[in-house]
């Protein structure tokens, strides 16, 4: 996506766009041209305020939640890599370093995203990653380590997928949110593949079977990816090759946010 | 684009789906004849920005939301193809982890390419054909490139598309997809290169969000079948 793109689709459907955007037509225009959206993370969201009013208030209730999961992963991982001498490999430590930049980026991204749209973004909350004692060794055993990791992972890719819906309100800040909700699960799949390998558990993939989890405590992340049924349609048998296993595996399941937040509350003090 | 939706087309919800249950696969006599005249080989569809149309000719999507639905059937068939050879016709030395994990993608590829077909019920587009000449399948790396070529570009247009789907259902459909797209991306990407499963993000830590026509421009090489891409949403 670049902005001239978006200039260009907001100009067809509004073709008096600058003239709302007050007397910067011609910065408009050329700012369209020459930036990145990259660069620029919802200066955009800022300007359509102007122009239409007020970005909705559901939006940036989801753009709050998504901060509050993603100081929950951030702080995490910049917790997890301190502990050098937990990761039994440097490849370990470089994935939960990679991961903890995107996390990072994300926070602030978001905080500007939010920021830019007039709406405050949220206090990073104090947490307790050994959710009051279930995870007691979260720091000093990397199987543990593992296991939460891969619950923050998962419980992300379900968080985003369940709002995408609110912001169809705003395509910039939907199409945002997408392009983070796939590298959340970019991240999942890889620390699955992570645990597998240090598990020895062939039931672990790096796509999600059934409601399968080897941790008893974290079930409430795959409650519901077990569903076979999309539309209507149900994908079991709809090839030869489709197994249920395969059925449920292809597609992953939201989550709503009441229940990404009884999850994350757990982390949270 | 970015005014408040009423979402009046909302209503039905996600229980009343795209799915038409009691229609039948698609009627092939509807494409018979438009197939026959829109197979011309070897067509690459490229343009230079989402503005360029081609010359209106081809299999058509259909519109709205119907044509963004088709363009993911198109690209989950090409997917579903391409997985279909690898297992066919495995790369030398291709291990017993590596076999499984990619008779998984191409089971999933199927399901996601026999949902949208039955979902789209009449108006899916025919089957296209599909040109992998160029992808030496003897080879692990040039397999492997591929493989990460179509996974990363399925996740960019899906994450491009999203913005286009009017219907709420379908854009969750659209969610629940690409992050299974996304997961297949890292596994493959981690085989080409170790731990870079996410590597492609940008500065903000987001994935790639490609147009429509960047896609069809990356993907036309290996589309035989011509597909007017005109009446995608933009």
């Amino acid at each position: 996506m670049d902005l001239q793109n978006i200039f260009s689709e907001i100009e067809k459907k509004d073709p008096e766009i600058y003239e709302r955007l007050d007397t910067r037509r011609n910065v408009m225009k050329q700012f369209g041209r020459v930036l990145a959206m990259s660069a620029v993370p919802f200066a955009l969201g800022g300007m359509l305020k102007k122009a239409y009013g007020r970005t909705p208030a559901d939006v940036l209730a989801v753009l709050n939640f998504a901060l509050t999961l993603e100081y929950l992963e951030a702080e995490f991982y910049a917790q997890a890599i301190t502990h050098t001498s937990l990761f039994p490999t440097a490849a370990s430590l470089q994935a939960f370093t990679t991961i903890g930049t995107h996390e990072t980026a994300h926070v602030a991204f978001l905080k500007s995203a939010i920021t830019s749209a007039s709406g405050t973004p949220v206090d990073k909350p104090t947490f307790d990653f050994t959710a009051g004692g279930t995870f007691s060794n979260v720091f000093t055993n990397y199987g543990t380590l593992l296991g939460v990791a891969q619950a923050f992972e998962d419980t992300g890719v379900r968080a985003y997928k369940g709002q995408a819906a609110t912001l169809m309100e705003n395509s910039t800040v939907l199409t945002a949110a997408l392009q983070i909700h796939s590298i959340e699960a970019r991240h999942a799949a890889h620390i699955r593949s992570m645990r597998r390998a240090l598990t020895g558990d062939t039931k672990i993939k790096p796509w999600i079977t059934g409601k399968y989890t080897d941790i008893a405590a974290t079930q409430p992340v795959y409650n519901g990816e077990e569903n076979e049924i999309q539309a209507n349609v149900t994908i079991t048998g709809i090839a030869t090759q489709v197994t249920q296993d395969a059925a449920t595996e292809s597609f992953d399941e939201p989550l709503t946010k009441e229940a990404v937040l009884e999850i994350a509350n757990l982390f949270i003090v | 684009m970015f005014t408040r939706k009423t979402h009046s087309e909302t209503s039905n919800g996600l229980e009343d789906g795209i799915a038409m249950p009691n229609v039948h696969r698609r009627t092939f006599l509807k494409y018979a004849g438009m197939g026959a005249a829109v197979l011309s080989t070897g067509s690459v569809l490229s343009s230079c920005s989402s503005d360029d149309d081609n010359d209106g000719t081809g299999v058509s999507l259909g519109s709205g939301d119907t044509a963004v639905l088709n363009y993911a059937f198109a690209l989950e068939q090409l997917e579903a193809a391409f997985y279909t050879q690898v297992i066919l016709t495995p790369y030398t030395g291709i291990s017993d982890e590596e076999m499984s994990f990619l008779t998984d993608i191409r089971n999933h590829e199927i399901a996601h390419r026999e949902f949208f077909r039955k979902a789209l019920s009449t108006s899916a587009i025919q089957d296209l054909q599909v040109d992998f000449s160029s992808i030496d399948f003897t080879s692990r790396d040039k397999v492997l490139a591929a493989a990460q070529t179509f996974e990363d570009l399925g996740v960019s247009a899906y994450n491009g598309a999203g913005k286009y789907i009017t219907t709420p259902a379908y854009l969750g459909l659209a969610g629940k997809i690409v992050s299974v797209e996304a997961r297949h991306a890292a596994y493959i990407r981690d085989l080409v290169s170790a731990g870079s499963f996410s590597s492609n993000a940008d500065s903000n830590g987001l994935d790639a969000a490609k147009t429509p026509a960047d896609v069809f421009a990356a993907a036309g090489v290996y589309i035989k079948t011509k597909i007017n891409t005109n009446t995608l949403p933009k």
